[in-house]
């Protein structure tokens, strides 16, 4: 029971993550264009197919899709998926391999630099990683006149909190993860359903209200709530309310992912 | 001066998994300069007892002192003045071997200029000079394990922590270990190894303990250990050795 506390006990945080969050930005580097290139093709994907396609059926500038194109309400929304998606890989397959398949971790712990450090720098650089997918995306949706608004660039630091938002319940799944194959629930439970009921593809305000209720809680939600306007040249409703929400799961996840790491690597 | 002159004290070590004491009650102390190797069967909580020493997992009770400084408590700041190598390799595959090295002597707060520097001396000792671009999976199991070292000296430690640095070598690759870490001991290096090679023990360490379900059965010199335990040679065809002390002291069994 001592070693359960112990092992929650408040991270200690310092800047040695940052020898951490360079090394893995120095393997990203290596294969930095065909990784953007690849982060990009999915998404890509659903905005065009979907935008072009199904919004072509839409009449134009509906007042639930901001009064704008359906394609650019789904671009808002496509930012926000792929952040979300970028950032569940790297924290799930990605650090599992670091964490467990490499033993990276194990070695990194032989020089002066704690498990906090560890997982702190994994944390910062999934979500760094998630930004720069989240980037391409508002450039190609800035290229092709989807967003106009100097606010726009507000979306960067926003994508980057979405980052650390998935980053950190995904390092909750990575430490008790046995192997790859347990991350397909974590998509198929949480991430698809996420994708679907968080207003990426149609407004929240569609779903029936028990949907809705549940929306609230999801990140994703607090993700479009805060980028959508800002990529329409709005300031967000509540802005704060959904940085805080954010905030809030980045640290508490952050905090469990930590205590369950300690006690699988520091047994 | 403990600091200086003991880099490691153990003090009735205590660490149990399960319902299990797998180390149940150590106690030994490095002095400067010297070799100490712990010997014992497969499970006798070698690993468990430097994994301990490290920092890398919280012992039940006991105390230790790493280089001055209390363990748990200070493990970081203590592993920057250490050099380890571990039971098992794990190099980065993610870089080659220069790579390596360079980005973990960053872990030690080390700057580049400096690490540069010092990468083709280690690849060199390692005899590895060739090898400086190759990926980590085109090295054979022996030259891992001779970079796995090289990279245990990038922040020049003042002790080695060893865990079975030779397992895996083919001979010469073993006796290039030897001859290097008799070269480090004579740099005035401290170092604490594990191994199951009684020939090794008895060429590098000063002073052994031998270790069996998790307490030291027996610790001196190999000479004193030979003597006291094996004063007549099994065999009239040679002298006895540390060998035979081993299967004396732990059995013929194999352990499970
Ligand atoms: N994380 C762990 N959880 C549970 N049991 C463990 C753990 N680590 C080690 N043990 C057990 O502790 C005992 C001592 O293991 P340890 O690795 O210290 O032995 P060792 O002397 O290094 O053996 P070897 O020569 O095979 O490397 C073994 O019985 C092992 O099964
Ligand atoms: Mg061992």
């Amino acid at each position: 029971m001592m070693e359960a506390a112990a092992h929650f006990a408040p991270p200690s945080l310092s800047w040695r993550a940052v020898s951490v969050w360079r090394r893995n930005f120095m393997v990203w580097r290596k294969f930095a264009i065909p990784s953007i290139l690849g982060n990009l093709a999915d998404p890509m994907i659903y905005m065009f197919g979907l935008g072009y396609g199904l919004g072509s059926l839409l009449p134009q500038a509906l007042p639930a899709f901001g009064g704008g194109s359906y394609i650019a309400f789904l671009a808002a929304g496509t930012v926000c998926a792929s952040t979300m998606n970028a950032a569940s890989f790297e924290a799930l397959y990605s650090a599992f391999a670091r964490m467990h398949v490499q033993k990276s971790w194990d070695a990194i712990m032989n020089a002066p630099i704690s498990l906090d450090d560890i997982v702190l720098g994994e944390l910062l650089w999934t979500a760094a990683k998630a930004m720069l997918s989240g980037i391409a995306i508002l450039i190609v949706i800035a290229v092709l006149g989807l967003t106009h608004s100097p606010l726009a660039f507000w979306a960067i630091p926003c994508v980057f909190l979405t980052g650390l938002a998935f980053a950190a319940p995904g390092l909750i799944v990575t430490a008790l993860a046995p192997s790859y194959d347990f991350f397909m629930y974590y998509f198929t439970l949480f991430i698809t359903p996420m994708m679907l009921l968080s207003g990426v593809f149609f407004p929240l305000e569609q779903l029936p209200t028990a949907f809705q209720a549940v929306a609230q809680v999801l990140p994703l939600t607090h993700a479009v709530a805060l980028i959508r306007p800002l990529l329409f040249g709005q300031v967000p409703d509540m802005a704060w309310l959904h940085i805080a929400v954010l905030a809030t799961i980045t640290v508490v996840c952050y905090w469990i992912a930590l205590g369950l790491i300690r006690r699988r690597l520091l047994s | 001066m403990e600091t200086l002159n003991q880099p490691l004290v153990v003090t009735d070590l205590h660490k149990r998994y399960g319902g299990r004491e797998v180390v149940a009650g150590i106690s030994f102390a490095l002095a400067r300069g010297e070799c100490f190797g712990l010997l014992g069967p497969n499970g006798a909580g070698k690993t468990t007892t430097l994994r301990c020493c490290l920092g890398l997992t919280g012992p039940d009770s006991g105390s230790i002192s790493l280089v001055g400084e209390p363990i748990p408590a200070r493990a970081r700041e203590a592993r920057a003045r250490i050099g380890v190598v571990p039971q098992f390799d794990n190099l980065d595959p993610d870089f080659t071997a220069a790579e390596n090295l360079l980005v973990f002597g960053r872990y030690f707060g080390i700057d580049d200029a400096a690490i540069r520097a010092r990468i083709p001396r280690l690849l060199d000792f390692a005899g590895l000079s060739s090898k400086a671009n190759a990926q980590i999976r085109e090295l054979s199991g022996g030259m891992k394990r001779r970079l796995t070292l090289a990279r245990a000296l990038i922040n020049d430690p003042d002790l080695l922590v060893l865990d079975e640095p030779t397992t895996g070598l083919d001979p010469q690759a073993r006796h290039l270990i030897w001859e290097r870490l008799q070269g480090l001991l004579a740099e005035g290096k401290t170092i604490l190894l594990t191994t199951h090679f009684m020939e090794e023990a008895e060429r590098l360490c000063h002073r052994l303990a031998i270790m069996d379900e998790g307490r030291i059965i027996s610790e001196g010199t190999p000479q004193a250990l030979i003597a006291e335990h094996i004063p007549v040679s099994p065999s009239p065809l040679r002298p006895s050795n540390l060998e035979d002390v081993f299967l004396k002291l732990t059995g013929h069994e194999l352990r499970d």
